[in-house]
């Protein structure tokens, strides 16, 4: 996942030459969870499947990680699933937390747009994440079912250039209006400019010669 | 006058466009034709001192009603996020603080929260990191609290209310100079605990607070409450109900004081909220009113906190026992501000040279974070503050998304706005307490 660079006096790689830093703590990383999944988890898939005819179409994966349950579904049917989890009575995700565009740049379908919903009723917390290419980002727009996802999906839009069909007024929110690519990309560069200290040249942050 | 500088009058295909630069309302009045019921669009900001910083209005006015509000924003944009990918996990609490800079404790404490539960350390946070936390934040929510009494009473008429406001947050700046060794953006709280101890002077000064923080609440009570002006200004204005303020998104004071008692620090709690003794101050009208009653409510909730913390503050550790990953040096104050103690300089450098070994891989390339992703959500002032957090298992983060409430509560603005009046825009407005800087990011 990691992109390596080449760092000053042609470093590649950690840059580590005392050794310490291959002390990496490894940790088992389950990607697809099995059921039974334990505790609450198990009541909200299950109530999904139940309201929800196209869940096997729907869910590519279910993750839980860290106390958290994550639910990879099929980017073209993202609004449909939000739709069921804010109205079904034993799910009642009324609030849409947080909208965010993630750049994995070493995937196929590098582009998530990951969706943190609230359950006010039941306490409760989900993540959604739906996954497209960089060549065709399209995935239907949750605004109809969450007002409050529109600025957020035009922040995802600004930063990664995720296309979320059916929104309203879908522009760039924090970058000007005539703004070239898509700056939060991971291939698009940090920028910056190098700064003279006492006649020698500080390259900017990305060039920098940097341990990894 | 002359408006050299300024963009002239001019016929466009629009129709006539004014530059209203002051002085010069005869030209204007003159200029409109009165038989025309043409709509008005009026541009407010972003340089405006009643938009709470860069925040640009966009209006569409019959008369002095509002038809349409549009928001602008993006003005303090800064890149915080993707700067944060080209910097270690530690380095990332000086980029989180300076988000939403009335409140950097809390922006440090979300940060923080989400890496460690991220390292899988969230039982190893001592009990004292905790209690400096809860102290820590709740001074700053009653600071930002204070900015937003100050503003909102500055751009609602009340002026005086300004400078008691600011006069308080000052004292609550000074204990948290004296604590941190700065008054703002402080990357107080990192990963694994706070940046370093609570001084028994800041203690003495904390109590002094406390002593005569309810009298000036009092005060500020005795001010606004009860006065026509400011009662004319907020009550029944800019009513946003439950129904309105989830669909929206708006968390925080703003959707309590419409009558949802829903705070992070009760229904999900985190930092050890659930063992201290504090109410969630509703108020049913949902109006500018409600607001001020709720944060005026909240400060006064804070108090208690502050002395509940206070009285638990026993002496411990405040980092994590873990070598790996705790800032190895101890932090000290010397007359130049913040910096590493003479005692750990001179253990590094003249005794232990595996300490100093240590001391330089974790400074320079700081520790690795497993891989995977968090979100971690905390009750900010404004509102729900998530941190969205991803390692990919290197020494910097993935990806880190901070939900602002500020950003998100700017939302409601046009729900608010559209159909009342143009200075209820502003009332409005400042009862959401948006700070840009968290806003933009």
């Amino acid at each position: 996942m990691t992109t390596q660079g080449e760092g000053l006096f042609g470093v590649t790689g950690t840059g580590d030459t005392s050794g310490m830093g291959g002390l990496v703590r490894k940790r088992p990383v389950q990607l697809d969870a099995q059921r039974p999944l334990g505790g609450w988890y198990d009541e909200v898939v299950d109530a999904l499947e139940e309201a929800y005819p196209g869940f096997s179409d729907a869910i590519e994966r279910v993750v839980i990680d860290r106390g958290e349950l994550t639910l990879h579904i099929v980017p073209a049917k993202i609004a449909e699933v939000c739709q069921i989890l804010r109205d079904d009575l034993s799910l009642r995700y009324e609030l849409c937390s947080s909208v965010s565009g993630v750049d994995y740049i070493a995937e196929e379908r590098r582009l998530h747009a990951v969706y943190h919903l609230t359950s006010m009723t039941y306490r409760r917390r989900i993540r959604l994440e739906c996954a497209v290419t960089a060549a065709d980002p399209h995935l239907p727009s949750v605004t109809s079912v969450y007002p409050t996802a529109d600025w957020q999906e035009r922040e995802a839009y600004d930063m990664f250039g995720i296309v979320f069909d059916g929104h309203p007024n879908l522009t760039r929110i924090l970058m000007p209006d005539d703004w070239d690519g898509f700056p939060q990309r991971k291939d698009y560069p940090l920028g910056g400019v190098p700064v003279e200290y006492k006649g020698a040249e500080i390259p900017p942050p990305d060039s920098r010669r940097a341990y990894r | 006058m002359s408006n050299a500088g300024y963009a002239q009058e001019r016929e466009t295909t629009e129709g006539k466009v004014f530059t209203v630069t002051g002085g010069d309302w005869d030209s204007i009045v003159s200029g409109v034709d009165p038989m025309h019921d043409e709509r008005i669009v009026v541009n407010m900001g972003p340089q405006h001192p009643s938009t709470h910083g860069v925040l640009r209005l966009v209006l569409e006015m019959e008369g002095e009603t509002v038809t349409e509000a549009r928001l602008v924003v993006g003005y303090l944009h800064t890149g915080i996020e993707k700067n944060m990918e080209y910097r270690t996990w530690t380095q990332g609490s000086t980029f989180v603080t300076r988000m939403d800079y009335l409140a950097p404790i809390f922006n440090e404490t979300a940060y923080s929260l989400a890496v460690e539960k991220l390292l899988g350390i969230e039982d190893q946070i001592t009990e004292r990191t905790n209690t400096i936390r809860v102290l820590m934040m709740e001074l700053n929510r009653i600071s930002s609290h204070l900015v937003w009494l100050a503003t909102t009473g500055m751009e609602l008429g009340a002026l005086s209310m300004m400078i008691y406001g600011f006069r308080e947050r000052e004292f609550i700046l000074d204990i948290f100079e004296m604590i941190t060794g700065l008054r703002m953006n402080m990357a107080y709280v990192r990963p694994g605990g706070v940046a370093q101890d609570v001084p028994d002077t800041a203690i003495v000064k904390i109590r002094e607070f406390l002593d005569f923080m309810p009298k000036r609440i009092k005060e500020y009570e005795d001010l606004l409450s009860g006065q026509p002006i400011w009662k004319a200004r907020t009550q029944g204005v800019a009513v946003l109900d439950v129904t309105g303020c989830v669909a929206l998104g708006v968390t925080g004071p703003v959707l309590r004081s419409s009558g949802l008692a829903w705070d992070l620090r009760k229904t999900m709690p985190y930092c050890g909220y659930e063992t201290y003794d504090f109410d969630v101050p509703t108020q049913p009208e949902g109006d500018v009113y409600a607001r001020y009653l709720v944060r005026l409510a909240e400060m006064r909730e804070s108090l208690k906190l502050v002395e509940q913390a206070l009285d638990r503050l026993k002496p411990g550790r405040i980092m994590v026992e873990d070598r790996k990953i705790a800032w190895p040096a101890q932090l000290a104050l010397g007359n130049d501000g913040l910096g590493n103690s003479l005692e750990h300089v001179a253990h590094i450098m003249g005794q232990s040279m595996e300490s100093l070994i240590h001391h330089f891989k974790l400074v320079t390339e700081g520790f690795r974070v497993p891989a995977g992703q968090v979100y971690v959500p905390i009750e900010g002032p404004r509102g729900e503050l998530g941190a969205h957090v991803i390692s990919d298992g290197g020494t910097r983060p993935f990806r880190v998304h901070m939900r602002e409430p500020s950003f998100v509560n700017l939302q409601a603005i046009p729900a608010m706005a559209e159909g009342g009046l143009l200075a209820d825009v502003i009332a409005g407005g400042a009862s959401l307490d948006p700070v840009m800087g968290g806003c933009d990011r």
